[in-house]
């Protein structure tokens, strides 16, 4: 029996390891397939091509997200085209028995946001899903990949994931995060740290006393953005908050088998002395809010540091990709953020769209009016967040302020339904990609926290939220 | 799955760093059910004018690389999304191979399993493959995965890696999932156990 100290992921690969033949890679057994309306339909038209069923539909768990308007459910869906592609995903689950959070569920939400939310993504499991973002599940304890379409075909085929196996990296965050920093801007300087391939080939364990006064839900912010760095995936050991989170949830293990799943999950988190690839320190005491002022996530600063200056700048790549990010945004090398007038305020994604997030943003909505001539968007990232807002009034709250109130969605995270930012404007928002025209073609987009969003939103420019607590 | 052997061709240049899936093909194309047609909305929002005219000065849009198969990427190409309509863009448009010094992680996974042949080269032969595409832009590379060579016009070649399993998959055009479907009793052993 080898008592070789182990790190979560190994933990984690060892148990889904089905084969590994030299020179190949590994063939990874998956407890949990996600899909969307997106990604999958090519992969199931495979199928059918191939005669094949869906190996374990129980296993497998649809919903509607990417494309669904988030205007209100009673109207008809005007854009023909992703109304076809949803008929498609219903059609493609009720042929091979899949469940589906359709467009009436009260269940229905962004796929990373409702994993977590209903119990489904549990600690230990290996969980994959057509969409990048996959890895804020491993902010329970879980190993999440994001897949392409053929990966997709291959898992609803064979429950089996083809992967090299990746280098293990942990991410240490010391200390204590300041009123009004947040778990956005902790995931924000990292990446601006590392570089959107800082993280290429490895799979991020977060570790670190910050890490751990993390709420579940702020580890899922922290996590999302893990393929922001360029990681496979990122992850949280289990502890008793995780334990806490996932109780009586949904499809949560009840009775006996909660205490068996517990003890399970109990031995899941890194041993002492088990050695990472690689490692990187942050101290939380330091940080300030972040927000980016450029095209990748990657180009984050302090908010209350200046643009970079890309004549400052050596290498001659490095100053071209700054100068064309500048051009893009249409900012001065070396000009303050604060103070810069914005016209959209987008609150929601699987980054930021859980409740604690709307609760935050809605705190420093209480009482105000979002500015004359911004456009403000709350966008819940699941009908159950929604659900739970309106209960607790922040619906009204949002509403109250001026804040257009949604169903829940992608939205303008990705711009593919009519939730866009206009050519030119600048949006503040809370998702985590800022690519030219991710937000609607001509957007350009300042990653920032739900404070942070909040706090633009009421002053009509971007703003130090820590003058508003 | 698409059968990679070799391919002679015109090399397109595009430096920028960091070209994330959301440019090779924005989001607002993704409502598709199929994979077809795609390489007209290929990097859409960098060749095309907002009433639908090309971009004259945008590489893919010079009337000398109509018809070339290599694109010549910046560092860490494919960044972002995983959505596979990038790769899927790419060879509808015509492309066969890009060469970079990185690429995103699932990027890479996606590319291969298209026959799109990611090619991993060093900073050095990046930079002088630049520097003889900008000289002689019309210079011809040939791309060899048998021999996993670049072979430049005066002879020269230049390796590059890439893992013994995904070489065999695209020489012989083996399909990944066929690879996994011949360890079925074994899926089955594990999900009993
Ligand atoms: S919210 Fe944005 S990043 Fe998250 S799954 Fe939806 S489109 Fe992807």
């Amino acid at each position: 029996m080898s008592l070789q100290p182990r790190t979560l992921f190994q933990k984690i690969w060892d148990k889904h390891l089905v084969v590994q033949e030299p020179h190949s890679p590994a063939i990874l057994y998956v407890d949990l397939h996600l899909i969307h309306e997106v990604t999958s339909p090519q992969a199931f038209t495979g199928l059918r091509n191939r005669n094949l069923q869906v190996r374990r539909p129980d296993r497998t768990l649809a919903t509607m997200d990417h494309s669904i308007p988030t205007t209100p459910l009673s109207l008809p869906m005007a854009d023909t085209q992703a109304a076809a592609q949803l008929e498609q995903l219903a059609k493609n689950c009720a042929e091979f028995d899949i469940e589906l959070f359709d467009m009436d569920s009260p269940w229905r939400g962004i796929v990373h946001v409702i994993g977590p939310e209903l119990g489904r993504t549990q600690p230990g499991m290996t969980i994959v899903c057509g969409d990048s973002h996959t890895s804020t599940h491993g902010a329970l304890g879980a190993l999440a990949f994001g897949i392409g379409t053929s990966e997709v075909e291959h898992v609803l085929a064979s429950q089996c994931l083809l992967q090299e196996k990746p280098k293990t990296f942990e991410v240490r965050v010391d200390g204590t995060l300041r009123e009004g920093i947040s778990a956005k801007d902790v995931i924000l300087a990292l990446i601006a740290k590392i570089g959107t391939a800082g993280g290429t080939g490895h799979v991020f364990e977060y570790t670190g006393t910050a890490i751990r006064t993390l709420s579940i839900e702020e580890r899922m912010t922290v996590c999302n953005m893990s393929i922001e760095g360029g990681a496979r995936a990122g992850m949280v050991g289990p502890d008793d908050s995780t334990f806490e989170y996932l109780a009586n949830r949904e499809y949560a293990p009840k009775g006996l088998e909660w205490e068996y799943a517990l003890e399970a999950w109990r031995k899941l988190p890194t041993d002492s002395g088990a050695v990472y690839d690689r490692s990187i320190t942050l101290n939380a005491n330091d940080l300030e809010p972040m927000i980016t002022f450029g095209t990748n996530p990657g180009m984050g600063i302090p908010i209350t540091k200046c643009v970079p200056d890309p004549s400052q700048v050596g290498n001659a790549d490095t100053r071209q990709s700054l100068e064309n990010a500048l051009t893009y945004m249409g900012l001065q090398p070396g000009q303050k953020l604060l103070g810069q007038p914005i016209d959209v305020v987008f609150i929601g994604s699987c980054t930021n769209g859980r409740i604690s997030d709307l609760r935050l943003a809605a705190d420093i909505l209480r009482g105000h009016k979002v500015a004359e001539n911004v456009r403000m968007l709350v966008v819940p990232g699941s009908q159950k967040v929604k659900q739970q807002a309106e209960s607790e009034g922040l619906d009204r709250i949002f509403s109250t302020a001026g804040a257009e109130w949604r169903e829940a969605g992608c939205s303008m995270c990705i711009a593919m339904n009519s939730d866009k930012v206009d050519p030119g404007q600048y949006a503040v928002s809370t998702s985590n990609r800022n690519f030219e025209g991710r937000q609607g073609k001509g957007g350009r987009t300042f990653l920032a926290s739900p404070l942070t969003a909040a706090a633009a939103a009421v002053r009509g420019e971007i703003s130090d939220v820590r003058t508003m607590l | 799955m698409a059968q990679f052997t070799q391919v002679t061709s015109r090399v397109i240049p595009l430096p920028n760093r960091n070209v994330d899936t959301d440019q090779i093909i924005p989001a607002r194309f993704l409502k598709v059910t199929d994979k077809s047609g795609l390489g007209e909305a290929l990097f859409s929002d960098w060749r095309y004018n907002a009433d639908g005219s090309e971009k004259s000065d945008f590489v893919l849009n010079h009337k000398h690389h109509q018809g070339a198969q290599i694109l010549l990427a910046g560092d860490n190409f494919g960044c972002g999304s995983s959505r596979e309509h990038a790769p899927w863009a790419l060879t509808s448009w015509g492309f066969r191979s890009v060469i970079s010094t990185s690429f995103a992680d699932i990027f890479h996974n996606n590319a291969l399993k298209n026959g799109l042949l990611p090619v991993i080269v060093n900073k050095e032969i990046h930079q002088s493959l630049f520097d003889l595409v900008e000289e002689i832009p019309t210079v011809a590379l040939t791309i060899d995965l048998a021999s996993q060579s670049i072979t430049l016009p005066d002879g020269d070649a230049l390796k590059f890696p890439i893992d013994k399993f995904s070489k065999n998959c695209l020489l012989s055009g083996i399909d990944q999932l066929g690879y996994i479907m011949s360890h079925d009793a074994k899926i089955s052993t594990y999900e009993t156990s």
